[in-house]
C-alpha cells in the first residue's frame, strides 16, 4: 500500500486492523499493533515524505502473527542505536515513536542508509 | 473542511471525538480549542475519546498540548472514556499524558471539573471577602 | 523365488492381531481402568488392518513412502489420546512394539525354511516399525504439551480474579511472580473491570508475590500508570517489609503511587478518598 498523505493513514490503520481481526488477535495486540503501525507511517510522512507498506500474515509453527514493512527513500537514519534510544529525536517530537514501537511488537528490525532510505520490518504474533 | 464540533456547557467546553482523526483533523481540534476556550472563558474542558481506537504519540501529544495550554488560560482538562487498550498501549509506548486529569466517563469527568473549579471560586470568594478589611 | 511379504502378511492378518493382543495383554502395565479390552481389541485391529492394506512388495522398504500417510494419521491419532488420558510414554511405546513383534513372529515361522527371505523380510519391517514408533512418540510429546498449554491458560485465567470489595473499589491480589505477560493480564482484566464497574479506585495487594526486584516493580508503576490514565486511582498494598527493603536497596522510586502495608489500610484509605466511613453499631434495635 501507497502511502503518500496523511488521509492515507487511517485507511492504512483500518486494513492492519482487517487483517488482524482475520487471524483472531486480542484487542489489546491489535491495538498495540496498530498504534505501532500509526507510529511507522508517520515517521515515513514525516521524514521521508511517504513511502510503501507491506501488510502480510504469516505463521510459524500453532502461532500466527502479521508482518508490517515500511520501506522508504527518505534520507535514512544516520545513528540507529541512538535513535533507537528514549527521548531522542531529530524533528520536534517526543522521541519516544521508535523505541516505544519496540517495546509495541514482538519483532523489530530496522535497516537503514544515510541518502538511501529506510526499512523497518516489524512482526506481531497473536498471542506475543 | 471537516472539523471536530465543540460544544459549550455553561462553563465548560465539551468535545466528543467520534471518529479516527488523521493528523490535521487533530491540529485543527487544538487550535479551535484554544480559540473557544479564550473566546468563552471557559474554566474547563471535557474530552470524550471513547470512540478511539487509537491515542498513538502524535494525538497523545496533541491531548498533552491541550492540556497544557488551557491550564495557561486557566482552565482544567478532563480526558474521558479511555479504552483498556489504549491505556496499556499508551503506557508502553512511555506516554503518560501529564497536564490532564483523567476520568472514567463524561459523568465523572464533569464531577471532577465542578469539584476542581469550584474549590478554586471558593478560595476565590474566600479572598474577596478578606481583601475589603 | 521372491517372496512378496506383502501378500504372506495380509493373509496372516488374524493370526497377527491374536499375536499382537496376546502381547498387549500379557504386559504388565496394561491400563484397564483408561480403556476396555474390546476397545483395545477394536482399535488395534483399525491400525493393524489399514496398515496391511497399504504395505506392498513396492512401499515396504521405504517408510517414507506418502502411502502411510493414513496409517500414521491414524497412529498420530491413537497416540494423541493416549497423551490425554494419561497414559504413561512407556505404555504407549508398548501398544506399538508389541505389533512389530507379532509381525516378526510371523515372519519368523513362515519364511523359516528361506532364512536369506526372513532376514531381508524382518530388516525392512524393522525400519517400517521403527519409524511407526518414532511417530508415536512424537506424537505423544506434542499431545502431552497440548495439555500442558491448556493448562497454562487456565492458570493464568484463574490467577487473575479482580474482586469487586465496595461500591466503586476493586481489589486484585497478585499470587506469584509477576512477570510482563502476567502484568500483561493483570491489566487487562483490572482495566476491563475498572469500565465495567464504573469503579475510582483499584487496590492491588502483592502480598502474595514472593520478591519485588526492579522489573517486577517497574510492571507495578505500569499499570498504576494504565489506571490513571483510565481515571481511576490505584493503590498498592500488602508490602512486606522485605519487599519494603529491597525497593529502597534497589533505589526504585514508588513516591508517586500510594502504598499501603496492608489490604485493610488501604481499603480505610480508599474509603476515605469516596468519603465514606465505617463505624460500630450502637443502636442495638439495628441488630
Amino acid at each position: 500500500m501507497l502511502i503518500e498523505k496523511e488521509q492515507d493513514v487511517v485507511p492504512f490503520r483500518n486494513r492492519v486492523k482487517e487483517h488482524a481481526v482475520k487471524i483472531g488477535m486480542s484487542l489489546l495486540n491489535q491495538t498495540k499493533l496498530i498504534t505501532a503501525a500509526s507510529e511507522l507511517v508517520r515517521n515515513m510522512l514525516k521524514y521521508a515524505g511517504g513511502g510503501v507498506a507491506i501488510i502480510e500474515v504469516i505463521s510459524q509453527g500453532r502461532d500466527n502473527g502479521i508482518r508490517l514493512i515500511f520501506q522508504d527513500q527518505g534520507p535514512g537514519i544516520k545513528d540507529i542505536p541512538q535513535a533507537m534510544k528514549d527521548g531522542f529525536s531529530t524533528g520536534k517530537s517526543l522521541g519516544l515513536g521508535l523505541p516505544g514501537t519496540k517495546r509495541l511488537v514482538s519483532e523489530f528490525d530496522i535497516k537503514s542508509k544515510e541518502g538511501e532510505g529506510t526499512t523497518v520490518t516489524i512482526i506481531k504474533w497473536k498471542n506475543g | 473542511m471537516d472539523r471536530i464540533p465543540i460544544l459549550r456547557m455553561g462553563k465548560f467546553l465539551l468535545v466528543t471525538i467520534q471518529i479516527d482523526l488523521y493528523d490535521r483533523l487533530a491540529t485543527n481540534l487544538e487550535t479551535d480549542l484554544v480559540q473557544m476556550v479564550s473566546k468563552t472563558g471557559a474554566r474547563g474542558v471535557l474530552i470524550d475519546i471513547s470512540a478511539l481506537s487509537i491515542v498513538d504519540s502524535f494525538m497523545g501529544r496533541i491531548l498533552g498540548n491541550i492540556g497544557s495550554m488551557s491550564k495557561i488560560m486557566d482552565a482544567e482538562t478532563v480526558v474521558v472514556g479511555m479504552q483498556p487498550a489504549v491505556a496499556i498501549t499508551l503506557i508502553e509506548l512511555g506516554l503518560e499524558l501529564k497536564g490532564v486529569h483523567t476520568a472514567l466517563n463524561v459523568e465523572k469527568g464533569m464531577e471532577l471539573l465542578t469539584t476542581k473549579i469550584g474549590s478554586y471560586e471558593d478560595e476565590e470568594l474566600e479572598e474577596d471577602e478578606i481583601s475589603p478589611e | 523365488m521372491k517372496i512378496d511379504i506383502a501378500r504372506l502378511l495380509q493373509k496372516k492378518r488374524s493370526q497377527i492381531l491374536e499375536n499382537w493382543m496376546t502381547n498387549q495383554l500379557a504386559d504388565a502395565g496394561l491400563r484397564e481402568d483408561l480403556m476396555s479390552n474390546d476397545d483395545l481389541r477394536e482399535q488395534s485391529d483399525e491400525l493393524l488392518t489399514n496398515f496391511l492394506n497399504i504395505i506392498s512388495d513396492k512401499n515396504i522398504g521405504d517408510s517414507q513412502s506418502s502411502d502411510f500417510e493414513p496409517v500414521y494419521e491414524i497412529l498420530s491419532g491413537i497416540s494423541m489420546s493416549r497423551a490425554r488420558q494419561g497414559y504413561s510414554p512407556r505404555e504407549t511405546g508398548v501398544y506399538v512394539f508389541s505389533l512389530k513383534d507379532a509381525l516378526l513372529r510371523t515372519l519368523q515361522t513362515e519364511l523359516k525354511d528361506d532364512p536369506g527371505a526372513m532376514i531381508e523380510a524382518v530388516l525392512k519391517i524393522n525400519r517400517l516399525m521403527d519409524s511407526m514408533g518414532i511417530i508415536t512418540f512424537e506424537t505423544f510429546i506434542k499431545g502431552r504439551e497440548e495439555v500442558i498449554l491448556r493448562q497454562t491458560d487456565e492458570i493464568t485465567e484463574i490467577s487473575t480474579p479482580v474482586i469487586r470489595v465496595w461500591d466503586g473499589i476493586l481489589a486484585l491480589p497478585i499470587i506469584g511472580t509477576l512477570d510482563s505477560a502476567r502484568t500483561q493480564v493483570v491489566m487487562e482484566s483490572l482495566l476491563q473491570e475498572i469500565v465495567e464497574s464504573g469503579s475510582t479506585i483499584a487496590i492491588l495487594d502483592i502480598s502474595g508475590v514472593p520478591a519485588v526486584d526492579s522489573l517486577v516493580a517497574q510492571h507495578l508503576i505500569k499499570t498504576v500508570a494504565a489506571t490513571r490514565l483510565m481515571g481511576a486511582e490505584c493503590i498498592i498494598s500488602g508490602i512486606r517489609p522485605e519487599i519494603a527493603q529491597t525497593v529502597v536497596h534497589l533505589g526504585i522510586d514508588l513516591s508517586n503511587i500510594v502504598t499501603k502495608a496492608s489490604l485493610a489500610s488501604a481499603l480505610r484509605y480508599a474509603y476515605s478518598l469516596l468519603r465514606l466511613e465505617v463505624k460500630k453499631v450502637q443502636n442495638k434495635h439495628l441488630l
